[in-house]
């Protein structure tokens, strides 16, 4: 017997464009906007006295049942242009792989970004010879994850060790695949042309409760557009863990 | 079954954005100067996009719905939806493939549990078509998950291979899932499609809601038969005149992806009509739908007509319903073409928003034509193709890997007679050109695949190729550079080696 959907109630505008997502606080986060310059500068100089050369990324812990979800992200960023397709994120020799097998799923992990050209990006995402990354955050350019439906790419960059990617705009279905499967935050900025102002290996912090993205070896200051609706189903794990927390799916033996 | 729908976002799209009519997703700044220039030089032949007029700002307005608007509120059960709406679908048919099904079927079984039914056995069409020639152990065995699920849930649509070296011995076997899905009958007007792969709004082309998911996604329909969807606002492509008898379907998806870049139809609907569009048969309408997800669509439709319905005559027994868009719905933009004024085009390295007239790349050296795909290698495809090599009488200059989508496709090559050349079919000709013998039917070459691929790019060179993306590495090699190009310009380009413009033979 097919699983009926009597008690599934629609999720609150989960899967939807950041540009049609309220900017008013729901009722799991409160979002602040860092309106004010000054508040800015403040931010600006506590971080100053960071040294970036050789810190080791230090990230917040992926959300387990019992813990509550992250609010902030921090480590190396690794920066990428425009149009930064499926293909690019994960070529399309590994998708033999199988998501769902773990060792199938680290063993994906390892490819991530395998695709991007030398000769425009010639620090590796990943140092051969080891599977997983030492930059947590990424940040692109317009239109990231272009291409593919394949559920590989979000998933790749999970489990490549990737927490949050910070970009000015997505393609739907790559945008919609990293809500369902809970593997990475999708968050977008509010203004252009962030990705030129960054270096791949700058130590970055993605706070999701105030929506600023702080470059601290640049020094500078980004807004980020709330994460929204979508928050709260990455948050519990993706939208079948996200039904079933809320009560929307009851637990499937 | 109840379920409670959430009232319409606040964000509602239409009022606040249509001025301007571009989505919020703006295409890279880069991207646009160059286009800026460009656009300079190609000939007027397109109005500007028109906003649709602001509805009234006192009370509601009562205007009516475009099709994919009316096919998602028919799907939903509601009598009336407007975009930005989240909304839960009834799916009425779910495909997968080799390549996300093992997946997919992961995801089914964790989340519902090992021993749950799929939602409907009849509604679930799997269809193995991305790594099947290979001796990729992980590809071949990927084909058996399927295989195993398939009979586990007794799925009545399962297109199976098991003797890799001759597929001619598979008897179910059919080959590129959209177009396996089109031919066995699978896609008809009104209804909603729902695909593990993003060219399943190649669909759209019979006047129906396809579009493609992820493995999540795909997870959650195969046990429910639902998902919660947001409908798009709908762009639409008014195409006029008389198609120039050296221009295809391709030249057209082309130039509009050209027009509003990779990035221009995201989160949209991409209606095309007019005189050209009506002329067009169903394989040509599939092409243009097919690479409605290079700019960005969540879909593309063509109205249902008389072609479609011939089409579909003998080929389902499922009744179907044609909608329609109203009269008064509302659009987020529109374009104007005349295509009688338009010229072949390519979209060359490395996207396929990156348009060029195909006669201001004759300069281009080319190592290799592929010809094949569900974009470009279905029957009328392989018949331009031949057109233009009988025109010629000549051979081909280079490697030519001609790859027929499914098992249909390949027997008419070798079946059908060409017409104006005297009862010679495709193959004939082909041969005589001098192209590779047409292979295996299957994805082949379009996304690289394992190694073994045949046709795939292993070292870096440049193809002209019949396909529907050419980001770096697409067909292999990161260095490889792939010209996006019509069956014609294809054909043309094997003649003489360098990319070319069909006149030079039609």
């Amino acid at each position: 017997m097919a699983t009926t959907l009597s008690s599934i109630q629609a999720p609150v505008s989960t899967i939807c464009a950041s540009s049609q997502r309220p900017h008013c606080p729901t009722g799991t986060q409160s979002l602040l906007f860092v309106s004010k310059p000054s508040n800015y500068t403040i931010f600006a100089k506590t971080s100053y006295s960071f040294k970036p050369s050789k810190i080791r990324p230090i990230t917040a812990p992926r959300a387990t049942p019992s813990s509550s979800p992250p609010t902030t992200f921090h480590g190396q960023c690794y920066v990428l242009g425009d149009n930064i397709d499926t293909d690019q994120i994960i070529p399309a020799e590994h998708l033999t792989l199988v998501p769902s097998k773990p060792d199938e799923y680290k063993k994906l992990g390892s490819f991530a970004f395998s695709g991007l050209p030398t000769s425009l990006y010639p620090i590796p995402f990943i140092q051969p010879g080891t599977d997983s990354t030492q930059y947590p955050i990424i940040i692109a350019g317009a239109n990231f994850g272009c291409g593919s439906s394949r559920e590989h790419a979000p998933v790749a960059l999970g489990a490549a060790g990737v927490r949050a990617v910070v970009a000015e705009s997505y393609a739907r279905i790559f945008f919609r695949n990293s809500v369902a499967t809970g593997e990475v935050y999708p968050i977008e900025l509010e203004h252009e042309g962030v990705n030129k102002q960054c270096t791949t290996g700058d130590i970055v912090t993605v706070d999701l409760e105030r929506n600023v993205f702080i470059n601290h070896t640049k020094g500078k200051e980004f807004v980020l557009k709330p994460i929204g609706d979508a928050g709260p189903v990455i948050d519990a794990g993706g939208i079948f863990a996200y039904a079933r927390k809320t009560g929307m799916i009851s637990s499937v033996v | 079954m109840a379920t409670t729908v959430v009232p319409p976002h606040a964000a509602f799209f239409g009022a606040k954005k249509e001025i301007g009519a571009r989505s919020s997703f703006s295409p890279s700044i880069s991207a646009h100067r160059c286009r800026k220039h460009s656009l300079n030089k190609v000939l007027a032949v397109m109005a500007p996009a028109q906003p649709s007029r602001a509805p009234a700002t006192t009370g509601s307005v009562k205007h009516g719905m475009t099709m994919t608007e009316k096919i998602l509120a028919k799907s939903s059960d509601k009598s009336k939806l407007e975009p930005g709406e989240n909304i839960w679908v009834n799916i009425d048919v779910l495909m997968t493939h080799d390549v996300c099904g093992p997946g997919t079927i992961g995801i089914f079984k964790k989340e519902f549990g090992k021993n749950a039914k799929v939602w409907d056995r009849e509604k679930i069409v799997i269809i193995p078509d991305h790594y099947i020639f290979t001796s990729d152990e992980r590809a071949n065995r990927n084909v058996d998950i399927i295989r195993d699920f398939a009979l586990e849930q007794n799925i009545k649509y399962f297109y199976d291979i098991k003797d890799l070296s001759n597929f001619k011995v598979n008897p179910d076997y059919k080959g590129v899932c959209h177009i396996a899905l089109a031919q066995e009958g699978h896609c008809r007007p009104g209804e909603v499609l729902l695909g593990t792969d993003s060219h399943t709004c190649n669909a759209g082309a019979f006047g129906q809601f396809a579009t493609g998911i992820g493995n999540t996604d795909a997870g959650f329909v195969m046990g429910t038969g639902k998902l919660l969807l947001k409908v798009p606002p709908t762009m639409r492509f008014v195409l006029d005149g008389e198609m120039p008898h050296y221009l295809l379907a391709k030249d057209l998806i082309l130039q509009i992806i050209g027009e509003i870049t990779v990035a221009g139809a995201t989160y949209k609907s991409m209606e095309f009509v007019g005189s050209t569009v009506e002329s067009l048969n169903m394989e040509e309408r599939m092409t243009l739908c097919n690479m409605v997800v290079e700019a960005g669509g969540k879909n593309g439709v063509v109205p249902p007509d008389e072609t479609t319905f011939k089409y579909l005559e003998g080929k389902t027994s499922v009744n179907y319903e044609p909608v329609y868009s109203d009269e008064s719905a509302k659009f987020i933009s529109e374009y104007r073409f005349d295509v009688s004024k338009l010229e072949p085009v390519v979209a060359k390295p490395h996207s396929p928003d990156n348009r060029a007239l195909a006669r201001e790349c004759k300069d281009v050296k080319i190592d290799r034509v592929y010809i094949g795909s569900c974009t470009g290698g279905k029957t009328e495809d392989f018949m331009a193709a031949a057109k233009v090599f009988l025109a010629s009488g000549k051979k081909v200059k280079v490697p030519t890997f001609l790859v027929p989508a499914t098992q249909k496709v390949w027997i008419d090559l070798y079946s059908l007679p060409v017409p104006g050349s005297g009862g010679k079919t495709c193959s004939q000709i082909f041969e005589e050109a001098g192209c590779d013998t047409p292979a295996s039917p299957s994805c082949g070459a379009c996304l690289g695949g394992p190694r073994d691929t045949y046709a795939r790019m292993n070292e870096p060179m440049v193809c002209v190729s019949t396909t529907n993306r050419n980001f770096p590495g697409r067909m292999g090699h990161k260095e490889g550079q792939i010209y996006l190009a019509s069956p014609y310009t294809a054909a043309a380009s094997a003649l003489t080696g360098y990319v070319t413009d069909p006149r030079e033979f039609l």
